[in-house]
């Protein structure tokens, strides 16, 4: 156990090492740790980040199909709506054109009626003339009975 | 290696191999831990500084390679294992140390490895590199450097200079002295405070220095004991356990360096009055 220059030596390599540490160790594998620590924080804020974000195009895509469900039961509730609309309107102009059909029809009725009976009354006027004539036996002059015989067909 | 008594085996593997100056002024290898003795303070203890420098190299170039290479993404096995000890040595500095000073965590990481490693040649066989080097000519060779005492002595004493330097810059040479002189009693005491704070500063360093160097020597004599007194077929029975446990020494001694250097750093950083 003898102390000598050993000590010394000792000293001076320690103070060596302990410089070259400082110099060349230290620094860059404290800069690597450091670095990583930081990257490893920034990726979790990525990912907290991320789940936010998923979470807000979740709820804005169930606003989207809220609102597209929304919009296509209006589609719906308007084209019935619609339909009805055509269905009430078809069945007007179906009522209004029979209506026309059936005027129509029995205008012409009543025009043939009218027509029928006036042959007739004519038919019947001539008849009762040439019974009366064959009656009288004799010529009735149809010019100047002409006024009683229109007469006569007027209120058969 | 039965050269003789295991006194003699025993006696030879703790001379360490000094070089230095003889009493008749000639300069030379000292032969025998007689001559090694009579060389006093002018000698050098060449195995000693070969193997720390080696090891002290060894921590270099490991943790500069690392550190050149180190990737954010992809570390490699060797970068984990240096992560590994850079953050314990970070996680201890910043437990212990309240000051700011950027030396701090390089001193710490150099201790504790520097250490690790030199205690690390405890667990090679005690005879294989003496043995080698008798071969070659070396008459001692004894290849753990904290096993002996300048190595550490000259770790704790840069480690005293540097409380000394930090206590002085952080509260000056007044608030210095102050706390050497008016600690713990007060001013009514002045002088039996100085004795007190001088032998509780003067006691950090030899502290430091005799436990690793008295937990290391030991441990190293265990396994010359062994390798001297049981016969060849049966030592591992003995020194295996031994150097099992060993590990873990090692281990904590370099720990209990480099935590107790934090701690006595940290107390130059902050003055009594703040407690």
């Amino acid at each position: 156990m003898n102390m000598n220059l050993t000590l010394i030596g000792q000293a001076i390599s320690f103070a060596i090492f302990v410089w070259f540490c400082l110099k060349y160790v230290w620094p860059p594998v404290l800069k690597a740790l450091e670095e990583r620590e930081s990257r490893i924080a920034d990726g979790l804020a990525a990912a907290e980040r991320g789940k936010h974000e998923l979470e807000l195009a979740e709820q804005r895509a169930g606003d989207v199909i809220r609102d597209g469900k929304d919009k296509a039961q209006d589609f719906i509730t308007q084209a019935q709506k619609r339909a009805d609309e055509i269905v009430e309107a078809a069945k007007a102009t179906a009522r209004e054109e029979a209506e026309r059909i059936k005027a129509a029809a029995s205008a012409e009725i009543e025009q043939n009626r009218n027509q029928a009976r006036d042959e007739l009354r004519a038919q019947v006027a001539r008849l009762a003339v040439s019974g009366a004539e064959q009656i009288l036996m004799r010529e009735v002059d149809e010019k100047a009975h002409r006024e009683v015989l229109d007469k006569l067909a007027a209120n058969l | 290696m039965a050269a003789g008594s295991p006194a003699e085996y025993i006696s030879h593997h703790i001379q360490n191999l000094t070089w230095g100056k003889h009493p008749d002024g000639t300069w030379g290898f000292a032969h025998g831990p007689q001559e090694a003795a009579e060389m006093g303070f002018m000698a050098i203890n060449v195995d000693t500084m070969f193997w720390s420098l080696l090891t002290g190299v060894v921590f270099c170039w490991l943790f500069r390679k690392v550190a050149v290479s180190a990737s954010v993404e992809k570390p490699s096995r060797w970068q984990h294992c240096v992560e590994l000890v850079f953050e314990m040595v970070v996680g201890s500095v910043r437990d212990a140390f309240h000051g700011h000073n950027k030396i701090i965590g390089p001193l710490a990481l150099t201790i504790f490895v520097w250490i690790f490693l030199m205690n690390l040649m405890d667990l090679v066989p005690v005879d294989f590199v003496p043995y080698v080097s008798h071969l070659v000519g070396i008459e001692y060779m004894k290849m753990v450097p904290t096993t002996d005492v300048n190595a550490t002595f000259g770790m704790s004493l840069s480690v005293f200079a540097l409380m000394i330097y930090y206590g002085i810059k952080v509260k000056g040479p007044g608030g210095f002295l102050g706390e050497l002189a008016f600690h713990p009693f007060g001013k009514a005491l002045l002088p039996v405070n100085l004795v007190l704070e001088t032998v509780s500063l003067i006691a950090k360093p030899l502290s430091l220095s005799l436990r690793l160097f008295g937990n290391m020597f030991a441990g190293e004599l265990v396994f010359v004991l062994i390798a001297a007194l049981v016969p060849f077929w049966l030592q591992w029975a003995l020194s295996v356990p031994w150097a099992i446990f060993h590990i873990l020494v090692i281990t904590l001694q370099a720990y209990i360096f480099m935590m107790l250097t934090i701690v006595y750093l940290s107390q130059s950083h902050e003055s009594h009055d703040s407690h």
